[in-house]
C-alpha cells in the first residue's frame, strides 16, 4: 500500500565542494529525487553567486531564438528529436553559438544590402515603365488633339465643348520648362500624398498615378506593400525642393526618368541586365544562407536541451549558500528516505569525477516543518492520483483517497453509465491510445486529445465498469438481450400481447444475472428499474460514506490523536448508520422478504412519530424498539460531536503550557538549551472561541450533510436513468422508426442521424456528465469526511519535466 | 450619468478598469528601483527588467545594450499598452483615451519643427519623437515655412487644428516663437481636455480636474520661470497660463509680473498645496523644483486610483508609466557612465 501514505519524507542538508557542485546538482537532476529550498530568496538575481553563468544562458537562449526565428523565416523546421547528444560543454557551445551568430548575421546584412539595391531596381523597373507608358500615351493623346486641332479650326463653339480641353491643348505651348519626378509610394499614403502636394503648392502640379497590381518590396523595410507608380510635373525650383520634401516625408522613393526614347530604352536594358545579374547573386546568397541554417537546424534540438539543463542547474545552484570561505556550497532539501542511498552514491560519484579531495556530507536535518506529500505512481495510477490532487495534495502522510478512488471513480461513473454497448465503444477508443501508447506519447496532441489520452487508464477502466453495470441493466443501445438464458416470465394466454406484466406469469427460474429482458418496454418497466436504483443508489453512497468516515479513524489512529477517535469517529459513525445505515437495513430486508412495506413512511415516521404503531409496515419483529433505541443514539451523537472535543484540546494545551513554564525554569542556566526548548515548544496562541465556533461548524456540517449528502447520491439513480431514456429515445425514434419507411435512403440517414447522436449526445456529452457528477461525488461526498487536503507536492528538481516544456 | 457610476459603469469601462489596474500593479517597486539603483552594468538591468514586464521586451536584445534601446523597449511596452486599451475602448473612454495623446502631438510637432529649423535630417528627428504622439504626415511638418504654412499643410488634418486658432501668423518660424507656440498649443490642450471632462462628470471630473489643474499649474511656473530674463511681455506671459488651475485668477496676476525665483515662490507658497513643495527646498533653489513637481505629480496619480468607476486611471497609468521609463532612463545613464552616485537626484519613486 505505497499509495495510501505519503513516502516517508526527510529533510537533508548537503554539503558540496564547489568543484563537484555542478556535477552533483546535475545528476541529481538526471536522479530527481530531490527538492531543493531557496536559500536565497531575498537576493536579487545579480547578487546570486552563479549571476553571470545565468546571464550567459540567458544570452545563449538568446542566440537560440534569433536562429530559430531566422529558421521559421527560412521555412526549416529543426527536427522534433535528435537523438544523439552533442557532446558539448557550455564554454564551447558559447564559443560556436557566437561564430555562428556572427556568421549569420553578416550573411543577413550582406544579403540585405544585395535585396535592397536589387528591390531598388524592381521599383525603378516599375517606373521606367509606368512612366514610359504614360509617356507615350499622352504623347499619342497630345499628337492626336493636336491634329484634331488643325483639323477643325475652332468652329464649334457649342456649350458642349470642354473648356479644359482647349487650356490643356495650350498648356504645353505656354511653359514650355515642366519639369517632373517620378517615384513609388505606398497605396494607402497615396491619397494623403496628394493632399499634402496640392496644398504645399497651391495646386500648382500636375500629379500622374498608377496602380502597381503585385506586392513591391519597399527597398527600406524589406516589407511588401501595394505601392503606386507617380509622376509630378511642377514648374519651377522651390516647387521641386518642397516636392522631394514631401517626397521624403512619405517615404516615396524618387527615380530618375528621362522623356528621350532612346535613353529610356537604353535603361531599361541596364535595369533588366543588372536585375537578373543580382537575383543570381542574391541566390547564391540564400542558398549559403540555408545550408547554414539547416546545419544549425541539425544541432538545434540538442543545444536547446543543453542549455535548459544548465539554465536549471545554475538556477538550482543560486539557491544554494555559499559558505564563507568559498570552498563549499550549503544545500537543504526534501528527499523520500527510501532515495538517501541512491543520492549518496550519485553524489560520491560526481565527487570521484571531479577530483574532489572532500566527498560531499549528506546530513539528515531535523525540523518541524511540514515535509512534501510524495506518491510514487505509475502508469496507471497517476492519473487517478491527478483526481484527488485537482481537490488539494494530501496532508503528508495522511490517507489517501487515491487508492479507493482507482475503482470507486469508475465504478459510479458506471452506475450513471450502464449501457454495455457504449462501454465497448469506451473500450475500444481508450485501448487504441493504450496500444499506441508509446507511439502517441511522442508528439504534439491538440488540447481535448491530450486530456483523453492523459485519462486514457481512468477511461479504460470505466469502460470495462460500464460493461458490467450495463450487463446488470441488461442494456445495449436500449436493446434488450437474452445473454444468460431466456427470460423467466411468460405469457398466461396468448392474449396478453398488449405490453403489460399483469398478463405475465413466472414459468422458469429467475433470471440468472442483472435485469430480466421482459422488463424492456413494459408499462411497468420506469417504476421498476427506478425502485431499483435508487435503492441502490442509497446503499452505495451510504457505503461510500461509512468508508470515508472510517478512513478518518485511520487517520486519527496514524496520528496518534484520541481526541479525534471518540468524539469524532465514534459519534459520527453512530450518527450516520443509525439514521442513513438503518435505512439501507431496511432496503435490504425489504428486498429479501420481498414485503410491501413503504420505507418512506417507515423513515419519516420514525422522526415524526416514534412511539405510534407501525402497521402493516412493519419488517421485522421488535423494529419499533429499535428504531426508538437508533433515534436517541443519533440525538446523543450530535452533542456527542460538538461538546468535548474543544474542552479537552482546552485541557490538554493547559497542561502543556504548565509543563512549558516549568521546563523553562529549569533550563533557564543554559541560553543555547532554552532556545532550542522555546523553538520546539512555540505555540500558536490557543483561542478557545474560535475552536469552539469551528467544532460548531463541524458539526452541523456533518449532521445536516448527513442528509443532504446521502440525497446527493441520488444522482447515481437520475443520471443512470437519463442515460437509458436518452439512448432508447434514439434507438425507437430514430433508428425504429427509419426501419418502418422500408427505404433505403431513409435507412441511411437514420443509421447516420443515429450514429450521430449516440457518439456526440451518449458517448461523449453523457459520459462527460457522469464523470463530472462522479468528480462531484468523490470531492464533495466522500473526501470530505476525512480529508485534510492542505499538504503541497513534492517537486523533485529533475530534467525531464525540462524536456516536456515547449519553446526557449 | 452622475452618482450612478457604480451601476452603470462596468457595462463599458469595467474590463478596461480592471486592465489597467493590472498594468498598474505591473508598475515597479520600491524594492525593484533599490535592486535596479544596486546594478553595476546596463546588463544587470536588463537582468532584472527581465523580471518585470518589461521581459518580453528586452529579452531579444543583443547584449551590449545601450540606454537608447531600453527606453525605447520600454516605451514601446506602454504604447502596447495604450493600443490595447484604445482598440478595447468604447465612447467617450475612447475620446479620453485619445486625449492622452495630444500632449506627446503637440511636443511632436514642436521638435520636428525646431529640427527643421536647425537644419536637422527628418529621419533622425522622427526617430526621436515620441511614438504616442505620432500621426500619419507628421514628416511633412519639415516642409512648412512659417505657422499658417504649418496649420494649412498638415495640422489642419489633426486633431490639434483646434488648438491653433490662437497661434496663427505669418511671422517665419524661430526658437521664440516655436515655444510660444508649444506653450499656446499646451494651453489650448489642457483647457480643451478639462472641458471635455466636465462635460463627462462624476468621478472623472472631479479627479481630472485636480489633476490638470495642476498640470496647469505646473506648466504657469515652468513659463515663469523660463521667461525670466527674456523678452517676453508680461502680457505675453499672462497669455500663456490656462485658464482654470488654482493659480486662476489671482496668482496669475501675480506670477505674470515675477522677476525672480523668490518671487515666484512667495507667489506659491500662498496656496497650500503647493507649500508642501517648498518645504523641502532652499531659497533660490530651482533644479531641484522639477524633482518636486515629479513627486507631488506622481503622489496625486497614485491617489487617483484610490477611487473606482471613474476614467483618471488611465490618465494616471499612463503617466505613472511615463514617469517610470524617465526613472529608468536616468538610472541607465547613471550606470553607463559611472555616476551611481547621483542615481537618486532624479529618481521619483513611484510606490
Amino acid at each position: 500500500m505505497d499509495l495510501l501514505r505519503s513516502e516517508p519524507m526527510q529533510l537533508v542538508q548537503l554539503i558540496i565542494p564547489i568543484e563537484a557542485a555542478h556535477r552533483s546538482i546535475s545528476y541529481l537532476g538526471d536522479l530527481g529525487l530531490f527538492q531543493f529550498k531557496d536559500l536565497n530568496e531575498n537576493k536579487s538575481p545579480f547578487q546570486q553567486t552563479y549571476a553571470s553563468q545565468v546571464k550567459r544562458c540567458g544570452e545563449m537562449t538568446r542566440t537560440l531564438r534569433l536562429f530559430k526565428e531566422q529558421m521559421m523565416k527560412a521555412g526549416i523546421s529543426p527536427p522534433t528529436r535528435s537523438t544523439k547528444d552533442s557532446g558539448l560543454d557550455l564554454e564551447k557551445l558559447e564559443v560556436k553559438l557566437k561564430e555562428l551568430e556572427a556568421e549569420l548575421l553578416e550573411i543577413n546584412a550582406n544579403n540585405e544590402k544585395l535585396q535592397h539595391t536589387y528591390n531598388e531596381l524592381v521599383e525603378y523597373k516599375l517606373v521606367l515603365e509606368k512612366v514610359g507608358e504614360f509617356f507615350s500615351s499622352a504623347q499619342n493623346n497630345a499628337v492626336a488633339r493636336q491634329r484634331e486641332l488643325e483639323v477643325q479650326p475652332i468652329v464649334e463653339t457649342s456649350i458642349d465643348s470642354p473648356l479644359l480641353m482647349e487650356q490643356d491643348a495650350t498648356c504645353p505651348i505656354k511653359h514650355i520648362k515642366l519639369g517632373f519626378i517620378s517615384g513609388l509610394v505606398s497605396r494607402e499614403k497615396s491619397i494623403p500624398f496628394e493632399r499634402i502636394l496640392f496644398r504645399a503648392t497651391r495646386g500648382n502640379v500636375f500629379l500622374k498615378q498608377a496602380i502597381v497590381d503585385h506586392h513591391v518590396q519597399d527597398p527600406l523595410s524589406g516589407d511588401k506593400v501595394h505601392k503606386n507608380v507617380f509622376v509630378i510635373f511642377y514648374s519651377g525650383e522651390r516647387v521641386k525642393s518642397k516636392i522631394i520634401k514631401i517626397c521624403d516625408a512619405f517615404g516615396a522613393n524618387r527615380y530618375p526618368f528621362s522623356d528621350e526614347l532612346g535613353k529610356q530604352f537604353q535603361m531599361m536594358t541596364e535595369v533588366s541586365g543588372r536585375i537578373a545579374e543580382l537575383k543570381t547573386t542574391i541566390d547564391a546568397g540564400l542558398l549559403h544562407r540555408s545550408t547554414l541554417l539547416q546545419k544549425i537546424g541539425y544541432q538545434f534540438e540538442s543545444w536547446n536541451l543543453l542549455l535548459k539543463k544548465e539554465k536549471s542547474i545554475y538556477r538550482i545552484l543560486n539557491m544554494l549558500n555559499i559558505n564563507v570561505t568559498k570552498k563549499c556550497l550549503l544545500a537543504e532539501g526534501w528527499c523520500p528516505i527510501s532515495a538517501a542511498r541512491q543520492i549518496q552514491k550519485v553524489l560520491l560519484q560526481a565527487t570521484m569525477e571531479c577530483n574532489s579531495q572532500v566527498g560531499t556530507i549528506f546530513q539528515v536535518l531535523q525540523t518541524k516543518e511540514l515535509p512534501p506529500t510524495y506518491f510514487y505512481t505509475n502508469n496507471f495510477t497517476c492519473s487517478f492520483q491527478e483526481i484527488v490532487d485537482a481537490y488539494g495534495i494530501a496532508k503528508y502522510q495522511e490517507a489517501n483517497p487515491g487508492v479507493y478512488t482507482i475503482i470507486t471513480f469508475p465504478f459510479l461513473f458506471a452506475v450513471m453509465f450502464g449501457d454495455w454497448g457504449h462501454g465497448i465503444c469506451l473500450l475500444l477508443v481508450t485501448l487504441y491510445f493504450i496500444i499506441n501508447e508509446k507511439k502517441i506519447s511522442s508528439q504534439k496532441l491538440g488540447d481535448i486529445l491530450e486530456m483523453v489520452f492523459g485519462g486514457r487508464y481512468i477511461i479504460m477502466m470505466m469502460a470495462l465498469f460500464s460493461i458490467y453495470t450495463g450487463l446488470i441493466y441488461n442494456e445495449f443501445f436500449s436493446i434488450p438481450f437474452e445473454l444468460f438464458g431466456p427470460t423467466a416470465y411468460g405469457c398466461r394466454d396468448p392474449s396478453c400481447r398488449d405490453s403489460t406484466t399483469i398478463g405475465l406469469i413466472k414459468v422458469r427460474d429467475t433470471y440468472p444475472f442483472g435485469v430480466d429482458p421482459k422488463w424492456h418496454g413494459t408499462r411497468s418497466e420506469l417504476p421498476f428499474l427506478n425502485s431499483l436504483k435508487m435503492k441502490m443508489s442509497i446503499l452505495l453512497g451510504v457505503s461510500q460514506m461509512n468508508l470515508g468516515i472510517i478512513l478518518s479513524y485511520y487517520n486519527a489512529k496514524y496520528f496518534g490523536n484520541n481526541i479525534n477517535i471518540w468524539h469524532q469517529f465514534v459519534p459520527q459513525m453512530i450518527f450516520l448508520n443509525s439514521l442513513f445505515g438503518y435505512l439501507s437495513l431496511l432496503i435490504i430486508v425489504k428486498w429479501c422478504t420481498g414485503s410491501q412495506a413503504d420505507l418512506y413512511h417507515v423513515m419519516i415516521y420514525m422522526f415524526l412519530s416514534p412511539t405510534d404503531d407501525l402497521g402493516e409496515n412493519q419488517l421485522f419483529v421488535g423494529q419499533k424498539f429499535f428504531q426508538v433505541t437508533l433515534l436517541l443514539l443519533a440525538l446523543i451523537a450530535v452533542p456527542w460531536m460538538l461538546l468535548p472535543k474543544p474542552f479537552l484540546l482546552k485541557k490538554q494545551h493547559e497542561e502543556r503550557h504548565k509543563g512549558q513554564s516549568y521546563s523553562l525554569l529549569y533550563s533557564g542556566e543554559d541560553p543555547l538549551e532554552s532556545e532550542s526548548h522555546s523553538i520546539h515548544l512555540d505555540h500558536k496562541e490557543f483561542e478557545f472561541s474560535e475552536i469552539f465556533v469551528h467544532q460548531l461548524i463541524h458539526t452541523i456540517e456533518f449532521v445536516l450533510g448527513a442528509v443532504s449528502n446521502t440525497a446527493s447520491y441520488l444522482r447515481l439513480w437520475a443520471l443512470s436513468l437519463a442515460h437509458s431514456e436518452l439512448s432508447s429515445v434514439f434507438y425507437d425514434k430514430v433508428l425504429l422508426l427509419a426501419w418502418g419507411y422500408n427505404n433505403t435512403i431513409v435507412l441511411i440517414v437514420g443509421i447516420i442521424v443515429f450514429i450521430c447522436a449516440t457518439v456526440g449526445v451518449l458517448l461523449v456529452m453523457e459520459s462527460l456528465s457522469a464523470f463530472l457528477h462522479a468528480l462531484r461525488l468523490h470531492w464533495v461526498e466522500f473526501q470530505n469526511k476525512f480529508y485534510e487536503g492542505d499538504g503541497y507536492k513534492f517537486s523533485p528538481f529533475s530534467f525531464t519535466s525540462l524536456t516536456d516544456e515547449d519553446g526557449i | 450619468m452622475y452618482g450612478f457610476e457604480a451601476l452603470s459603469f462596468n457595462i463599458h469601462g469595467g474590463y478596461l478598469e480592471a486592465i489597467v489596474r493590472g498594468h498598474r500593479s505591473g508598475l515597479l517597486t520600491t524594492a525593484d528601483y533599490n535592486n535596479l539603483c544596486q546594478c553595476e552594468t546596463l546588463d544587470d538591468i536588463k537582468m532584472h527588467l527581465s523580471a518585470t514586464e518589461y521581459g518580453p521586451y528586452l529579452q531579444n536584445e543583443p547584449s551590449p545594450l545601450h540606454t537608447t534601446t531600453i527606453v525605447e523597449k520600454c516605451t514601446l511596452k506602454l504604447v502596447d499598452d495604450y493600443k490595447h486599451m484604445l482598440c478595447q475602448a468604447t465612447e467617450p473612454l475612447s475620446t479620453f483615451l485619445e486625449y492622452i495623446t495630444y500632449g506627446h502631438m503637440i511636443d511632436n510637432v514642436v521638435l520636428i519643427v525646431t529640427g527643421t529649423l536647425h537644419e536637422r535630417d527628418v529621419q533622425e528627428l522622427l526617430e526621436k519623437c515620441h511614438p504616442l504622439g505620432m500621426f500619419d504626415s507628421i514628416a511633412t511638418l519639415a516642409v512648412a515655412q512659417n505657422m499658417r504654412e504649418l496649420y494649412r499643410l498638415v495640422l489642419v488634418d489633426t486633431p490639434l487644428a483646434p488648438y491653433f486658432s490662437e497661434c496663427i501668423t505669418s511671422e517665419d518660424l524661430d526658437d521664440m516663437n516655436i515655444e510660444i507656440m508649444r506653450n499656446t498649443l499646451y494651453k489650448a490642450y489642457l483647457e480643451d481636455f478639462y472641458r471635455f471632462c466636465q462635460k463627462l462628470g462624476g468621478a472623472t471630473a472631479e479627479i481630472m480636474s485636480d489633476l490638470l489643474a495642476f498640470e496647469a499649474d505646473r506648466r504657469a511656473v515652468n513659463i515663469t520661470i523660463n521667461s525670466i530674463g527674456t523678452e517676453l511681455t508680461r502680457d505675453d506671459r499672462r497669455k500663456l497660463y490656462s485658464n482654470f488651475g488654482l493659480f486662476y485668477p489671482y496668482g496669475h496676476e501675480e506670477l505674470a509680473v515675477c522677476e525672480d525665483i523668490d518671487q515666484v515662490r512667495a507667489v506659491m507658497e500662498k496656496y497650500p498645496p503647493y507649500q508642501s513643495i517648498f518645504a523641502k527646498l532652499s531659497y533660490g533653489e530651482s533644479q531641484m523644483l522639477d524633482k518636486a513637481f515629479y513627486e507631488e505629480e506622481v503622489k496625486r496619480h497614485c491617489l487617483a486610483f484610490e477611487q473606482q468607476f471613474h476614467y483618471a486611471v488611465f490618465f494616471a497609468y499612463m503617466r505613472l508609466r511615463e514617469q517610470e521609463i524617465r526613472n529608468l532612463m536616468w538610472i541607465s545613464e547613471c550606470v553607463a557612465q559611472n555616476q551611481k552616485s547621483r542615481v537618486h537626484d532624479s529618481v521619483v519613486f513611484i510606490f
